[in-house]
């Protein structure tokens, strides 16, 4: 596959930040009372991780390596202070839902973990690719989070009424449904999860090389914790 | 009487992990034991207290009167950063027992999103120096409480069938599930 294009495929699917990592579980749990507050997240989260990406990349041979996360930080810091003042300056009611879980960005396990991850040991249009991925697969998630609270909870999804209201429950846009909703996506990924990889064991050779990439994938999920 | 409020409210009724949702990274990460949990809370409660009276300080008599407001999230990042290493050699040098309990959890700390949370927060919510201490002090003790009872749970569920797809993250979310909602009765106290 092409390489930008596997950058993507990886982020969303494979390596999906919120879904298969569990990185940015804050936000992702916190912010998805509705779809749309869970895609802008989603969106001002993606915004922060391509430009941290490609300049951490850009300065991967200038940074020394002992002050490396206090550089990150302070780069990270700065990309979301300026997201911050844009979306209080054009989108004030994003600015007001999302309220400090945007200055919170900096310390979103993602942007750090693919800082470190990827972008210090790869070229900048790669990294931007990875972000894009990253930030794609973030997104998702958290649209597909806040979708289901909101048609669970309140009976619509992106504000367009889907159920009457009275069909709403309650505690779906409650601390509790965020849990409950993001238990059960899990739950349904693993279970696809496992069908792939029963039907990769039957096709031999290729069941080999996907259980490579996957113990791989291992490794990476291992760098992003640490 | 009004910083007993503080505590209460932050520690239970707005508990920070099952209300607020910070910290969630190490509340699901590290509650695989009781032990380890607890000790994990007892270094957020020594890092948040200390970290919301600088970040108070900075805020009260450098950042505000010089006007430079949008410069809080830079830096108090770089404020708890320096702190928990800061924290990590005076504990190493005076105190080698604690630092042996919680010398692995200090440098989790800075990537903890719920210290920079507070710190944010208390200024948000207006806090003077003192309300602010308090406030930190309170959320890492409701910290602490969620995540020790948390372990508790996993630690029982460590040896009970559960189907295949819910191994894992899911049974610890619907763990978590049902403590928020045990949480919510909290808000009934209406203080």
């Amino acid at each position: 596959m092409n390489p930008y294009l596997e950058r993507i495929y990886n982020g969303l699917i494979k390596e999906n930040p919120s879904l298969v990592l569990m990185l940015g579980m804050c936000p992702t749990l916190a912010v998805t009372t509705s779809a749309t507050n869970g895609f802008g997240m989603g969106v001002s989260t993606m915004a922060v991780l391509i430009v941290s990406n490609v300049i951490v990349s850009l300065l991967r041979k200038i940074i020394p390596d002992e002050v490396r996360l206090p550089a990150e930080i302070v780069i990270v810091a700065s990309l979301v202070t300026i997201v911050e003042l844009v979306t209080q300056a054009y989108i004030p009611a994003l600015y007001s839902a999302l309220g400090i879980f945007i200055p919170l960005i900096v310390v979103n396990c993602i942007i750090l973990g693919r800082a470190e991850a990827y972008a210090l040991k790869n070229p900048p249009l790669l990294s931007a690719f990875d972000g894009i991925g990253m930030g794609l697969g973030f997104t998702c998630a958290l649209t597909v989070l806040g979708a289901v609270r909101e048609l669970l909870g309140a009976g619509t999804v992106f504000g367009i009424r889907l159920l009457p209201e009275s069909a709403g429950v309650g505690i779906f846009i409650k601390a509790p449904g965020a849990f409950l909703v993001l238990a059960f996506i899990v739950a349904i990924m693993n279970a696809l999860q496992m069908k792939t990889r029963a039907n990769e064991m039957v096709e031999g050779c290729d069941g080999c090389c996907a259980s490579c990439s996957s113990s791989k994938n291992c490794d990476s999920k291992k760098e992003g914790q640490a | 009487m009004n910083l007993i409020l503080i505590i209460v409210t932050t520690a239970l009724v707005n508990n920070v992990v099952l209300s607020q949702f910070l910290g969630i990274c190490s509340f699901l990460g590290v509650s695989r034991q009781v032990k380890t949990s607890a000790s994990l809370g007892g270094a957020v409660i020594f890092v948040m207290t200390i970290a919301s009276a600088v970040a108070s300080l900075l805020y009260d008599f450098v950042l505000a009167p010089l006007d430079l407001d949008y410069l809080k999230t830079i830096v108090f990042i770089l404020v708890i950063a320096a702190l928990v290493q800061i924290v990590e050699m005076f504990l190493k040098k005076t105190s080698p027992a604690i630092y042996k309990a919680l010398g692995i959890f200090l440098p989790l700390i800075t990537t903890n999103c719920a210290v920079l949370g507070v710190a944010l927060t208390n200024v948000q919510d207006e806090y003077n120096f003192i309300q602010s201490v308090f406030a930190g002090f309170g959320t890492a003790v409701g910290y602490t409480i969620a995540i020790v009872l948390l372990a508790s749970i996993r630690e029982s569920l460590d040896e009970e069938a559960v189907p295949a797809p819910f191994q894992g993250a899911p049974l610890v979310l619907l763990a978590a599930t049902l403590m928020a909602i045990a949480f919510m009765g909290f808000s009934g106290l209406s203080l």
